[in-house]
């Protein structure tokens, strides 16, 4: 199947042709049908070229595909091709696989709306996008990928157009992306200029010959990383995410959590060989994905829109998985991307679900008590939810473990502290969620409460398969301390530098390995029991929560900020305060709006000089001539 | 520097292009301090040649006139061209000959069409 | 000389042969109707346009050591063959509407395009200047062809003074070069500077002050001033044709004179041209951020493009002008597409080229809103189009030559430009159409719409092969 790679991204880019030209005016199902078995097929194709991976032997499991000569100028030279390994396959699978399912949930889900053959071209777009980011053989063909699916993000986040705000938010993903994308194009000349090509596989053994902590290796990957925070959503670029969500709830479950966020990760993953050479960028990624963590888990602590608090759930996640680049652990980077693809896509389906039965309700203070009406979406999001919070026995708990586990054997205690203060907020807000959701009793409009009901059979599906996934996909890297054999970090593994993560597994001491898992677990259920003991227990108080706010959304969020208040002896909670209303909005947002500000200032200043009066003009030009041969002629004489 | 100060024609240029500039601002503000002053109506209106000016002298031309004072020039550069040509007509052959043919080509194309937009007709 | 020569200036021998005809034709229909005119200027400028390209460009010269025959001479005389074309197709329906007949129009037209063709083969400073002057005269003319509107005369006129202000620095300059160096030949001086060890004050000036007259012609801060004003009071379709044509052949001069000849003494002028390139892409993007007019902010960032053309300029090697090239082109595609949607849309409106008068024209139109999106994502520079492959080779021939600092200035100013050009995209399908939306597209207006953006692509795709060709073409 590896001679037909090229057949992955082609499949979802006949998917667009064919719905751009072909299937105009045609019934929803067969456009929606055929986008999705589109990316069905890409799926097999990966499926198969990854047994056939798994059939070689592990040091030779690599396969690129050279399509054209695409650039030669110089002695430079780059290809357009394709590379086909352990970690592209596992991106691959994820990539395919999160996206078929999620194709066929948006056929109910995008039922009716005008725009639902535009939706799925965009949609395979960025499928075809997506695989040639992770597919690339070099940098140049990964951002190309990197640049579309920014562009089908855009696209997408602005689907829904009639919403200025939507549009707007849709533009500030993309240039938050672009500032972002400016260091990522910055090391790829950077990459150029040192190495002389931009194929991975060229690079890996030439950055070998460069001493640990070379100034040019670091420059490549703090520039590098400065990419990935923007894709990635990580600090102090992150602000797009949430704003994000003004997207249909598919394309957030898509692109803004399962597989176009992860890129970052991906991309540091993919250039490990640099990383392990700069034990300073390392330190960077490691606090900056620890302190997102921390940072956007206390955020979603006060947040009352079901996809915001997924969004800033995601951007936390994204953290913990940059810690684990950053202290060297990439195998449980990975692994806890691809969990992170299968919980966090069925969550931000579920809150779809909830959202299409509730008609378009995002507000938790207005659900409550859907556990019976809405069964199977209960039921799956209660797995995403037991996953998220990394409960033993679930995906989520393998692979956060796992981090947090390196993070203290790599002896970065502080940075321990900081991802189990954030996995505690994440069992609080996770469970908060739960509960304002499906228990207690129905909070919103009469009108609302009637309309109620379970989401057809195409969304449900999707969701119990991604909660089996979420369950299931766990057990590929069960730690040895439990007995498991790790296979994941196994094939990974190959693909890591000699300098790269440490090959033994083995050793150090189960027994404190033992003690964190339980520690973990211990700050789960304390989050859950927190929780449930705010939201559940005292059933009064989350019911005149409803009550209010039906009648009176002012009051209602006064009231809201009143029960933080009284909440203040929690610290946690105050610190989410002061994070959310003041470094959030206020310093993050406020140096990007107040960025805006100025360029628009500096615009404003350049243009009362073009003042329209031509003698003006001469004048400056005249001032441009003298000031320009003065500095020649010092040139000369001086 | 006491190279460039020594050997240098510039230097000497700018020293004196900065002492005539203070001689002349000397006087010229000398004038203005000293120099009595008693405006009248004939000394403030404009000379021209002695005579009495009877109108404004921005009045407006026909355009008529630039049309064929453009026109003139052009072919008056014509004729200039024509006269080196004339003198090296045979060093330059066939060659030289097709180069005026495609000169006066033009200028016979723009004079047909200055003709047909009646510039040519005074009225 | 022989008959070689002639062979070798054929394209400009048929462009103006083409001027010719247009103005008799437009004589012949007693001034009322150009479409005569328009016929004759695009067939004239298409044959002229093919004989460019596959005419053999081998490193020769023509008319005595007048002109380059070499292949960025080629690749440039065509495409300002195709820039006078796709203007030529754009015209009538911008005309019609504001009730301009006359054929003048297209011959002065052709005339640019001789001029801007003299400019790109010259190998002699003063016939570069004659070229310029060629171009230079038709424009002003152009410009303030819409007689009736205020601000068209007003353009016409700035243009001309500020015009001639900058053409007596760069005869100045070139008299003084003249001077200092004993030739105003291309390939003289180039030789002249090699055999000597540094040059004089004279000579720097001289360099200086031809400079100044590039870098009016190119808009290059503090040397820009005229173009906004210009461009917004030209009729739009000669706008699109000035920021592309006109642009091209002055950088193309820029790159034989200060690239080729001049070469050998950039250690005196590449720290003021850097600056210059700093100053004038980042004041293009800025003031271009703050326009309502898409006009004018096309305008403006036709400025912040120069900035990054400046950057290869500034790199000076011979695969920096290569990139330039490639860059101009696909500028040259880019841009005369985006005035020509513009155009179209604006077709009979009051003639605002507001963002406004673009809202949901992608929804009604969606072939016309995906040509002018490709369009704007080049622009902006994303890849696979044109537009990101030409910033992308500008940049790393910079980056080779260490100007580090100057390319992250360009970098970031893309960034910045993405804010600009997405309003167009987003304007033009994120929001409702208003009003009444009818507009006429010719099918030959259309076409070459729908050429160039598929250009963009292809070439986005493919960029080897233009790239390659222009290392092989570069002086």
């Amino acid at each position: 199947m590896l001679e037909f790679l090229y057949l992955i991204p082609l499949f979802p880019l006949l998917g667009v042709v064919l719905n751009t030209f072909v299937l105009r005016g045609q019934p929803e199902k067969l456009v929606g049908g055929v986008a999705a078995a589109m990316v069905g097929a890409s799926f097999v194709v990966a499926a198969g070229a990854f047994f056939q991976l798994l059939g070689m032997p592990a040091e030779s499991r690599h396969f690129e595909q050279e399509l054209f000569r695409w650039i030669v100028v110089g002695n430079f030279s780059a290809q357009a091709g394709f590379l086909a390994d352990q970690l592209s396959m596992i991106m691959m699978l994820v990539v395919t696989g999160v996206s078929f399912l999620i194709h066929v949930y948006s056929i109910g889900y995008m039922h009716g709306d005008a725009g639902f053959r535009k939706f799925f071209i965009y949609l395979n777009l960025f499928v075809f996008f997506m695989l040639l980011l992770v597919m690339g053989s070099n940098y140049l063909v990964m951002f190309v990928g990197w640049e579309g699916v920014g562009l089908c993000s855009y696209l997408l986040i602005g689907f829904w157009f009639t919403d200025e705000l939507k549009a707007s938010a849709g533009k500030k993903a993309f240039i938050m992306n672009r500032i972002g994308d400016f260091g990522f194009l910055l090391a790829i000349f950077l990459l150029w200029t040192t190495f002389g090509t931009i194929n991975f596989r060229e690079i890996e053994p030439m950055a070998q010959a460069y001493p640990v902590g070379a100034g040019v290796i670091t420059a490549i990957c703090l520039l590098l990383f400065m990419g990935a925070t923007g894709k990635s959503a990580q600090l102090p670029l992150y602000t797009w995410l949430p704003d994000a969500m003004a997207g249909p709830t598919p394309v957030s479950a898509l692109i803004h959590a399962a597989t176009m966020v992860t890129a970052g990760v991906y991309m540091v993953v993919r250039s490990n060989f640099l990383f392990s050479l700069s034990p300073m960028a390392m330190d960077v990624v490691a606090w900056v994905g620890g302190i997102t963590a921390l940072f956007a888990a206390t955020i979603g602590l006060v947040q009352t829109d079901i996809k915001k608090v997924l969004a800033y759930s995601t951007v936390s996640q994204l953290g913990y998985m940059f810690l684990a680049c950053g202290v060297g652990a990439y195998t449980a980077a990975v692994f806890h991307l691809m969990t992170h693809a299968f919980f966090k896509g069925l969550l931000f389906l579920g809150s779809g679900s909830v959202i299409h039965g509730m008609s378009d309700e995002q507000d938790i203070r207005f659900m409550g008590g859907l556990k019976d009406k809405m069964p199977t979406t209960y039921k799956t999001f209660l797995v995403g939810t037991l996953a998220i919070a990394g409960i033993p026995g679930l995906a989520g708990f393998f692979s956060k473990d796992e981090i947090l586990w390196k993070t203290f054997e790599s002896h970065n205690y502080a940075l321990w502290a900081i991802g189990a203060t954030a996995a505690f907020c994440t069992a609080f807000y996770m469970f908060r969620l739960l509960f304002l959701t499906f228990f207690g009793k129905f909070r919103g409009s009469k009108a609302q409460e009637h309309h109620v009901h379970e989401s057809p059979k195409l969304m449900t599906i999707p969701l119990i398969v991604l909660a089996v996934l979420s369950v299931l996909g766990g057990y590929v890297g069960v730690p040895h301390a439990l007995g498991g054999h790790n296979n994941f970090h196994e094939w990974l593994l190959p693909i890591l530098s000699e300098t790269g993560e440490h090959a033994g597994a083995h050793h150090g001491v189960p027994t404190a390995e033992y003690v964190l898992m339980a520690v973990s677990v211990l700050i789960a259920l304390i989050g859950i029991f927190v929780a449930k003991s705010w939201y559940l227990g005292k059933s009064s108080l989350v019911e005149s929560l409803g009550k209010s706010g039906t009648r009176n959304l002012l009051y209602n969020k006064y009231w809201v900020d009143q029960i933080y208040d009284t909440m203040i002896s929690q610290p946690l909670v105050k610190l989410s305060e002061i994070f959310a209303r003041y470094v959030d909005q206020g310093t993050v947002d406020g140096s990007v709006n107040g960025l805006g500000a100025t360029v628009s200032g500096i615009g404003g200043i350049v243009r009362k000089v073009q003042t329209g009066v031509t003698q003006n003009y001469a004048v400056i030009m005249s001032l441009g001539v003298v000031l320009l041969l003065g500095t020649l002629l010092w040139s000369v004489l001086g | 520097m006491p190279d460039v100060l020594h050997n240098n024609s510039l230097i000497v240029f700018l020293i004196l292009t900065a002492g005539v500039a203070a001689v002349v601002g000397l006087f010229v503000a000398l004038t203005i301090f000293l120099g009595p002053k008693k405006p009248n109506e004939i000394k403030d209106a404009p000379f021209e040649s002695g005579f009495v000016s009877k109108t404004d002298a921005t009045q407006p031309f026909p355009i008529k006139y630039y049309l064929v004072a453009i026109l003139f020039v052009v072919f008056d550069i014509e004729v200039a061209f024509l006269y080196p040509w004339a003198v090296s007509f045979r060093e330059i052959g066939a060659i030289g000959l097709t180069s005026m043919v495609v000169f006066i080509a033009i200028l016979a194309v723009g004079l047909y069409y200055a003709v047909k937009k009646r510039v040519l007709e005074w009225k | 000389m022989d008959s070689g020569d002639f062979m070798g200036v054929l394209p400009e021998l048929i462009v103006v042969v083409t001027a010719l005809l247009a103005i008799l034709a437009d004589v012949a229909s007693k001034g009322r109707n150009p479409s005569a005119a328009q016929g004759v200027t695009v067939l004239g400028l298409a044959v002229a346009a093919a004989v460019a390209l596959i005419s053999p460009s081998e490193q020769t010269m023509l008319m005595a050591g007048q002109l380059f025959n070499d292949g960025f001479s080629a690749w440039f005389r065509a495409l300002f063959a195709v820039a006078g074309l796709a203007t030529a197709i754009f015209s009538p329906l911008y005309l019609t509407h504001r009730k301009i007949r006359l054929g003048e129009y297209y011959s002065l037209l052709a005339m640019c395009v001789f001029g801007m063709m003299v400019m790109s083969a010259a190998a002699n400073l003063l016939l570069f200047f004659v070229g310029l002057e060629t171009m230079s005269i038709a424009l002003y003319v152009l410009v303030s062809f819409r007689r009736d509107d205020a601000a068209s005369v007003e353009g016409g006129l700035k243009y001309l003074v500020l015009g001639a202000f900058s053409s007596a620095f760069l005869l100045y300059g070139m008299a003084l070069i003249y001077g200092g160096i004993g030739s105003l030949d291309y390939v003289a001086i180039g030789e002249a500077l090699r055999q000597s060890d540094g040059i004089g004050p004279m000579t720097v000036t001289g360099i200086g002050l031809l400079l100044v007259g590039f870098a009016f012609k190119v808009s290059a801060v503090p040397f820009h001033f005229w173009s906004p004003d210009v461009y917004e009071g030209a009729p739009t379709t000669i706008t699109a044709f000035m920021s592309t044509g006109a642009k091209a052949a002055a950088f193309v001069g820029l790159i034989r004179v200060f690239g080729v000849a001049l070469i050998l003494t950039s250690e005196h002028w590449t720290t003021a041209l850097s600056v210059m390139a700093a100053l004038t892409m980042t004041v293009g993007n800025f003031v271009a951020l703050r326009q309502t007019s898409v006009k004018r902010m096309l305008a403006y960032s036709s400025i912040a493009h120069a900035g990054y053309l400046l950057v290869g300029i500034v790199a000076g090697t011979p695969q920096a002008f290569a990139a330039a090239g490639f860059y101009l082109i696909g500028y040259a595609l880019m841009n005369l597409g985006a005035f020509g949607v513009l155009m179209l849309i604006n077709q009979r409106g009051k003639g605002d080229y507001s963002f406004e008068s673009l809202r949901g024209m992608g929804t009604v139109y969606p072939v016309l809103g995906l040509m002018m999106s490709v369009f704007m994502f080049s622009l902006i520079g994303i890849p696979p189009t044109a537009g990101f492959f030409g910033k992308l080779y500008v940049f790393s021939a910079a980056i080779e030559q260490g100007h580090l600092w100057l390319v992250i200035i360009g970098l970031l100013n893309s960034a910045v430009a993405a804010y600009y050009y997405l309003k167009v995209v987003s304007t033009m399908f994120m929001a409702k159409p208003e009003g009444d939306v009818a507009i006429s597209q010719p099918f030959a207006y259309k076409a070459v719409l729908a050429i160039s953006s598929l250009l963009i692509i292809v070439i986005g795709l493919f960029p080897d092969q233009l790239v390659t060709a222009m290392l092989r073409a570069v002086p």
